[in-house]
């Protein structure tokens, strides 16, 4: 009974040390691929910074918007925050790839998901930066526009305009990345229509004595020309 | 040859290219950029006529007509016009034929784009000196084109401007900028930097034509301002002449924003290309001039005082997001604190005034937003200055108002060093 016991332990033993002997190689080829790994990112993230800071990067996502967007967030500037990205993504990527060498079964079928999940997360940040920078021009553009057009509540309209830019571009990031694919195209479907009728409904009923005055202006001469003051002309 | 090669280069028209080549070659140009005016054209036409058959009757002379797609037969009102018997006098008389000849350079109007098609066209026609008419100038004599194409033809000056008689409140856009800096930039006292008449040698728009990028966007606004930038980088010989009474033409406020873009943003354009003459010119000097400088009528306008100050104070407030982008800590500061004082008060002063000028070409060269932003953004600021000028000149005589605008231009000179110091980074 005694000898059985000692003989199973040693079989054990020897089964253990030859998985971990054959084990072993792997992990050390992990550790090696993560340190090349995060060498590599390391120097990826410091020639990305050197570049962003070289086009001025955070010069143009503080004018659409993004910086401001950050700093509420308590987020470092975007140029630091691309570039750790990055960072991340490649140093991830390359331990994902020293794991993959453990022959793990199930972890290979899901990094590579992973890598296939890589692209669209990119076209996902680039659509939510371009969509950022277009908000800020249009936003702005309709400010200028309203104040020079002396239109009431102007940064009203400009935030408007804003927000449903932002609104439209979270439901096509999400669309992008997959998450609440249909719930969010539903939402932004719902959200949107129902501004579009509130702002219908509300300059139908609030807007409606404007819109005399200015077809009455436009069209009816005699109150055209009344209590007419001249304009400067500029040239 | 090398006029038909560089005319098809302009992409004129092979209809108006035959007009042309029909008339062969001419001594004097008058071109008219249109776009429907024909409430307005039938009589300056004809003074162009009387003009002419005036003051240049042994000349071979062509009208050219560049209308941009009018709706309202203008080019057929130009190319039919004829002298009413009020305005034939005994001493007009034609040795040659008058030709008029219009062509529709776009279906839409872009300044740049007439200016360009009169240039191909004085060119292919070999014109010594060419004339360009504002269809809008109603109370144009046959006098102005004399005064404006005798120093080309028959002296040695490559562009003639005009100055006007013009009400003291017109043009407050020209008085209030474009004219003192203009003046302190590149140092010569153009009054009408921005002229809507003007006279220039053939050489001189030959010049033009090849020299101007024509690819870009300013070129089709505010090419007007660009033909005197040029002429004034190409050491060419510039004068002005007195023309008489410049109608006060009623203007809308929303036509400020893209008087401002045709003007002011082809001033700042012009400051990038042309920075080694700019910074090193300093003072001014005067040019020669036919007649008085710039004189000024005084009779009452009604204008809505209010209405610009509001604008301006609304603009500062709305605009404050944008201003931090464009202008420093201190003129933003000052800004929202006169935009907070009533109107007995408030005064935009010369010298906050040439400060925000300066920092917004400094920032349209940075283009620290849409470079179409920072014009913008100027016309709310542009009608608190126009406020104070209004104010200050309200019971001043003509000389009170060219005092006020002397010390103007003063400011922007001695100013100077101040947007040298931006536009390097140093301030």
């Amino acid at each position: 009974m005694r000898e059985m016991i000692i003989s199973e332990l040693t079989q054990a033993m020897q089964e253990f040390t030859r998985g971990f002997a054959h084990i072993l190689p792997r992990i050390i080829v992990l550790v090696i691929v993560a340190f090349v790994g995060w060498a590599v990112a390391y120097f990826l993230r410091l020639v990305l910074r050197s570049i962003l800071r070289l086009v001025k990067f955070d010069k143009l996502s503080e004018s659409a918007g993004a910086s401001q967007l950050l700093s509420k967030a308590a987020l470092p500037s975007a140029t630091e925050l691309l570039s750790r990205f990055v960072f991340w993504v490649a140093w991830l990527g390359f331990i994902l790839l020293g794991v993959s060498v453990l022959g793990v079964f199930g972890l290979q079928e899901q990094i590579a998901k992973f890598f296939l999940f890589l692209p669209r997360l990119f076209v996902a940040l680039l659509t939510m930066f371009f969509g950022l920078l277009g908000a800020g021009f249009f936003s702005r553009a309709a400010l200028l526009a309203a104040v020079n057009a002396n239109l009431p509540s102007p940064r009203l309209l400009s935030v408007a305009i804003r927000t449903i830019i932002i609104v439209f571009v979270l439901s096509m990031v999400f669309e992008e990345v997959g998450v609440g694919e249909q719930t969010m195209l539903v939402a932004f479907g719902i959200a949107f229509g129902a501004v579009m009728l509130g702002l219908a409904i509300a300059f139908g009923f609030g807007g409606k004595d404007m819109a005399r005055q200015f077809l009455e202006e436009r069209f009816v001469q005699g109150r055209k020309d009344e209590g007419k003051e001249d304009e400067l002309s500029p040239l | 040859m090398t006029e038909v090669k560089s005319a098809e280069e302009s992409s004129l028209t092979d209809d108006f290219l035959g007009q042309l080549i029909s008339v062969g070659e001419v001594d004097i140009l008058v071109g008219v950029p249109t776009h429907n005016n024909a409430k307005t054209i039938g009589p300056i036409v004809e003074a162009i006529q009387a003009g002419l058959l005036t003051f240049f009757p042994r000349e071979r002379v062509a009208i050219i007509n560049a209308d941009g797609g009018s709706r309202d037969g203008t080019p057929g009102l130009v190319v039919n016009a004829a002298i009413g018997d009020e305005r034939r006098s005994s001493k007009m008389y034609t040795l040659r034929t008058l030709h008029s000849i219009s062509t529709q350079y776009a279906s839409s109007p872009a300044g740049g784009t007439a200016l360009r098609t009169i240039l191909s066209a004085a060119e292919l026609l070999r014109a010594k000196a060419c004339a360009v008419i504002s269809p809008e100038s109603t109370q144009m004599t046959t006098d102005w084109l004399a005064a404006l194409l005798r120093p080309v033809y028959a002296e040695t000056f490559d562009l003639v401007l005009p100055t006007y008689r013009r009400h003291r409140f017109d043009g407050i856009l020209l008085t209030n900028l474009l004219y003192p800096m203009t003046r302190a930039l590149y140092g010569s006292e153009i009054r009408e930097p921005y002229a809507s008449e003007y006279a220039f040698s053939g050489r001189l728009g030959s010049h033009f034509l090849t020299q101007n990028p024509w690819h870009e966007e300013i070129a089709r606004a505010g090419s007007e301002i660009q033909f005197t930038l040029s002429a004034i980088a190409g050491g060419y010989r510039i004068c002005q002449s007195f023309l008489g009474t410049k109608q006060h033409v009623e203007r809308h406020s929303a036509d400020l924003v893209p008087a401002l873009r045709q003007t002011v943003g082809a001033l700042f354009s012009s400051l990038e290309p042309n920075f080694s003459l700019w910074s090193t010119k300093t003072g001014s000097q005067p040019i020669l001039t036919t007649g008085a400088e710039q004189e000024f009528t005084l009779e009452p306008l009604r204008i809505n005082r209010k209405r610009l100050r509001d604008m301006f104070s609304t603009g500062v407030t709305e605009l404050e997001s944008v201003f931090r982008a464009i202008l420093s800590a201190s003129t933003l500061a000052e800004l929202q604190r006169i935009s907070g004082l009533d109107e007995e008060h408030f005064r935009y002063s010369d010298e906050l005034w040439v400060k925000t000028v300066y920092e917004f070409a400094v920032a349209y060269h940075k283009s620290v937003i849409s470079r179409d932003h920072v014009i913008q953004a100027l016309a709310p600021l542009f009608r608190g200055r126009a406020f104070t000028f209004l104010m200050e000149n309200r019971d001043g005589s003509a000389g009170d108002v060219e005092n006020n605008i002397e010390g103007l231009c003063l400011a922007f000179e001695r100013m100077k060093p101040y947007l040298l110091g931006r536009w390097n980074g140093r301030e």
